[in-house]
């Protein structure tokens, strides 16, 4: 290779030994580990003959249902990176005061601040997000699968390449050194000249054709695929914030992949659209991401808002309080998200009428949300409350979340924001929401779903335990930041001088280690709930007296969800059936139409994460080349006519028989 | 419930929180934005104190084992609750709304300042301290034009005088923030924001970026000296005695990263640099320099020629009379 240096930089690029992490131990020391845990899970799938198994139930499959669980694996696992991101983050300010510069060189500390926003975002938040809507969806309107089945299995494997090439970064050379969102003039090339904030570009753009296909898939099914009876007012409230959040995903998600085009053109091709020189402006790159990253954050709140709706109105044994209302306040707050995106950066210089317009704006959102909230109040009011875990998880997240948000409202008043920007104030105000909001919110979802999903509880026990971690331990991390806010500690330092700090910053460290010991209860949660199984067995598909039509079926649900579709004459359809002693038909099955699994989705995504990697590392033949397989994929799969077969009317009944043996002799 | 647990703790926090820089400042402009977040949070709390105690109170009230309450399994509409659940936060809103729309225009950073401290409104003639504040990679330029001073990674001006600052960076993007004078404005690369505000107190102040700009930032901190007019002519004095010369060489090799710089004092300021350095012009020959584009064709880019940029393209506010 020596011999050809021209042919070793064509093939490679910019790629050289020199970008493996052989002389930092830390990183040389995790990679160890990952690679071994690795090899021993790949060693286990061979040895136990999984492959197959996996390939053709699960990799493959276009079954809705199990791509909303891939999705959740997913995000619990980066998750795990994400939090080891954090607490490395919490250890280096607890200890770097002074002499003491830490353990983490900036170089090291500044790529762990960017990867922990980013996976926690776009890898940890979005998938679970998008995991849930996937699974619990399409069988809450009673449809069979999404619209788009092969685009949903595509769609999820573009976000698992996305993840990966963050995964990749760890490893082979580095990631962004910019803050999560990349900032120009600091991610231009001439501030940022190494891979790093290309392994940001092309993670972002290839997970978010992801987001955007999905998006558009599980839009198109709200709309088109309802069960008949359910009209718009007749949706259960999950369903609509699922549709309010895919409305925004579709309309935001183009500008997010827009602006890192510009700048992805700027450094690769010489443009100026936001340096510093030739009439560039990185001022339109932070307008355009914040019109992208405002949405974003509603995206992820809304369908939480829709968890917390069911799981109060399930477990208060009453219908949810105000339903219209409840409805209007998400369309309100749907639309109202657009018009805020300016409160990121009042301190940019904008007149003072602009920054009150955006500062009022962002107020006015504070009302629907508000209204939302008084509506679970009411919904408890004069119910009979079961504190199962989700309901514990609910509860949490209406203390937790006033909090944040009248810190978010504070923030939203330009004069005050020009004294708590980008200090750890905002900082715990943001994990206040998407901690005590979305993560709370997706773990009593997590709870509350996974009987549909596996066909047993989640063992109680656990589950409480990482919940009152998980919560005290948020307490711990995040109060004292909005402390230090006031002392006008700002974001993003790696070291500090006044030792008066230290205290405060020993304390969120330790906040951190009680959410670790959460998410090992978690962990613990879900293996002994395995063990645990047949004891913990949902046999008759509605374990929590549901009142949604999810709860209908049975758990885990058949291929085709429904062998009939169901009938809606309100919201709370099953609930209503319940009522009327509604009978399942027991014959009369018809022949079911059904989407056939593919293998095109995983292998579009593989060449898409190769086609990423070489254009982080400058492989042009490889990018081509790839590129090119791409094209090459999608438009073989076009001619692939086996997309679809017939469940005999023998199967359904079978599998039904199976279901109504299994309910009588449970009765 | 260990939620309320935690509600104590973020009680102590905010009590502990009374002698914060943010809570007890010493440059007016930062109390009365100290005055507008205790106000707010205030009207705030109007109405989250209720929802967060009527939350524990209801989910402890209606737990399914108190039998003694009531039961009402089809209540899920009340015309009144609805119009009061979402007239409440709008009443706060409306109150809010008005709050910040004055106090925005009122605390402005661009706007001349009507008075140094409550009570004391800013004399007919006082002229404010004009400082040029330059975000370099990891360290602050400060210019004093009318002193003819220059100096790094420390500020001073004197007490109960309006400073006008005229911020600009480089190379990345930094946020200029004393949090006992005054809020932040971001200083940004080839334009200029400005920040009028006032020192009531003599100390020395924390200062930094308060936006991250790569592997220095950490180390991006200086100290402000709040001064007495007879200290603060002293400290000039001192600056002309022991500085060297800020040239355009001088600060071209200034200009290169570099971390945790210590103190520097410069007697005298080449005239113009500023000028030059916000127009990207300290090198007349680089391409980026913004007096030397022109667009084709167009002879009336006349603002963008001579040294005058700042006030063309440059200014965020250029149209903005107060702000330069």
């Amino acid at each position: 290779m020596l011999a050809h240096p021209d042919l070793t930089k064509l093939i490679f690029g910019r790629l050289t030994l020199d970008a493996l992490p052989l002389h930092v131990p830390i990183v040389l020391g995790t990679f160890a580990v990952v690679a071994l845990g690795g090899l021993v899970l790949l060693g286990a799938i061979t040895y136990f003959k999984l492959w197959g198994y996996l390939w053709r139930e699960w990799f493959t499959s276009i079954d809705h249902k199990k791509i909303g669980i891939m999705y959740m694996i997913l995000g619990f696992v980066m998750l795990l990176r994400g939090f080891a991101d954090a607490i490395m983050m919490r250890a280096q300010q607890a200890i770097s005061f002074g002499d003491n510069a830490g353990y983490l060189p900036p170089e090291h500390y500044d790529q762990i601040f960017t990867a922990h926003g980013v996976i926690m975002i776009f890898f940890v938040a979005m998938p679970m997000v998008t995991g849930m809507m996937n699974f619990v969806m399409p069988l809450q309107i009673g449809a069979r699968d999404v619209a788009f089945p092969f685009l949903n299995n595509f769609s999820f494997w573009m976000t698992v390449a996305g993840a990966m090439l963050v995964m990749a970064s760890l490893f082979i050379g580095e990631f962004a050194r910019t803050g999560w969102l990349a900032y120009p003039p600091l991610s231009d090339i001439a501030s940022s000249p190494d891979a790093g904030v290309d392994y940001y570009i092309w993670a972002l753009q290839i997970a978010g054709v992801g987001t955007l296909l999905s998006g558009i898939n599980l839009l198109v099914t709200i709309v088109k695929m309802r069960a008949p009876g359910m009209t718009l007012m007749k949706m259960p409230v999950f369903t609509w914030t699922a549709l309010c959040t895919n409305v925004l995903i579709v309309a935001a998600f183009p500008v997010l992949t827009a602006v890192l085009a510009l700048l992805a053109l700027d450094r690769y091709a010489g443009t100026n659209f936001f340096t510093t020189e030739l009439g560039g402006n990185a001022m339109m790159y932070v307008n355009l991401i914040w019109i992208w990253g405002h949405p974003e954050v509603y995206i992820l709140v809304l369908p939480v808002f829709g968890i917390f709706s069911e799981v109060t109105a399930t477990f208060s044994r009453k219908p949810l309080f105000g339903y219209t209302s409840m409805v209007y306040a998400t369309v309100v707050i749907t639309v109202l998200s657009y018009l805020v995106w300016l409160h990121h950066f009042f301190t940019m210089g904008s007149g003072a009428s602009v920054n009150s317009f955006f500062g009022i704006t962002t107020m006015i959102i504070s009302i629907p949300t508000g209204a939302k909230i008084f509506n679970w109040l009411f919904t408890m009011y004069r119910g009979r409350v079961e504190f199962e875990v989700p309901m514990m998880w609910t509860v949490a997240f209406m203390v937790t979340f006033v909090i944040g948000g009248m810190t978010g409202v504070l923030l939203a008043v330009p004069p005050a924001d020009f004294s708590l920007h980008n200090s750890l104030f905002l900082i715990a105000h943001f994990h206040n929401v998407i901690i005590g909001g979305v993560l709370f919110g997706l773990f009593a979802g997590i709870t509350y779903w996974f009987p549909k999903a596996f066909g047993f509880k989640l063992d109680p026990f656990w589950g409480k335990c990482a919940f009152w971690f998980w919560v005290v331990g948020f307490y711990f991390a995040f109060m004292p930041l909005y402390l230090l806010g006031l002392m006008g500690v700002t974001r993003r330092l790696s070291h500090f001088t006044d030792p008066a700090l230290q205290i405060w910053f020993q304390l969120a460290a330790f906040g951190a280690l009680l959410i670790l010991l959460g998410i090992a209860c978690m962990i613990i949660q879900f293996a002994v709930s395995i063990r645990r199984r047949e004891a913990l067995r949902d046999v008759t598909g509605d374990p929590w007296n549901g009142r949604t039509l999810e709860w209908s079926t049975s758990s885990p649900p058949p291929k085709y969800n429904f062998a009939f579709t169901p009938l809606v004459h309100d919201h709370d359809a099953w609930w209503m059936m319940k009522k009327y002693h509604y009978r399942r038909p027991l014959d009369g099955f018809v022949p079911i139409h059904m989407p056939m699994n593919t293998g095109a989705g995983i292998i579009l995504a593989g060449l898409s994460f190769v086609f990423g990697f070489a254009m982080i590392w400058y492989m042009w033949p490889l990018a081509i080349v790839s590129f090119a397989g791409i094209l090459v994929v999608a438009i073989a799969h076009t001619f692939n006519y086996h997309r679809d077969y017939y469940l005999s009317a023998d199967e359904v009944r079978r599998v039904e028989a199976s279901r109504t043996e299994l309910l009588a002799s449970h009765v | 419930m260990k939620a309320f647990r935690g509600l104590l703790l973020a009680a102590a926090t905010l009590l502990s929180g009374c002698q914060t820089v943010l809570m007890s400042p010493s440059g007016d402009l930062a109390l009365q934005q100290r005055n507008l977040i205790i106000t707010s949070t205030l009207l705030m709390l109007l109405i989250i104190v209720p929802v967060i105690v009527l939350t524990l109170v209801f989910a402890w009230h209606f737990r399914a084992s108190n039998k003694k309450a009531a039961y009402d399994p089809e209540w899920d509409h009340s015309t009144v609750l609805e119009l009061l659940i979402w007239s409440a936060p709008l009443l706060i809103i409306i109150a809010l709304g008005a709050v910040t729309w004055v106090s925005t225009h009122k605390l402005d950073p661009y706007r001349p300042l009507d008075r140094l401290s409550a009570g004391h409104p800013v004399p007919a003639d006082a002229k404010p301290l004009t400082v040029n504040v330059v975000a370099l990679d990891w360290k602050w330029l400060f210019i004093y034009p009318e002193q003819g001073i220059a100096t790094v990674n420390e500020l001073a001006a004197p007490v109960d005088r309006p400073i006008r600052f005229q911020i600009t960076a480089t190379s990345v993007m930094n946020s200029f923030f004393i949090p006992a004078l005054a809020g932040q404005i971001y200083a940004m690369p080839g334009m200029q924001t400005t920040l009028q505000a006032v020192i009531n107190q003599p100390g020395d102040f924390q200062g930094f970026s308060a936006n991250y700009s790569g592997q220095g930032f950490s180390g991006m901190h200086f100290v402000f000296h709040g001064m007495h007019e007879d200290a603060f002519k002293q400290w000039v004095a001192q600056a002309k005695a022991s500085g060297g010369d800020l040239s355009r060489e001088a600060y071209v090799k200034l200009a290169l990263p570099s971390e945790n710089d210590p103190v520097r004092y410069y007697a005298t300021v080449e005239p113009g640099l500023y000028q030059a350095i916000l127009t990207h012009c300290v090198q007349p020959d680089s391409p980026s320099c913004m007096t030397q584009m022109k667009a084709p064709g167009d002879d009336n880019a006349g603002a963008m020629h001579s040294g005058n940029a700042a006030a063309g393209m440059a200014d965020m506010r250029a149209a903005r009379p107060s702000s330069d």
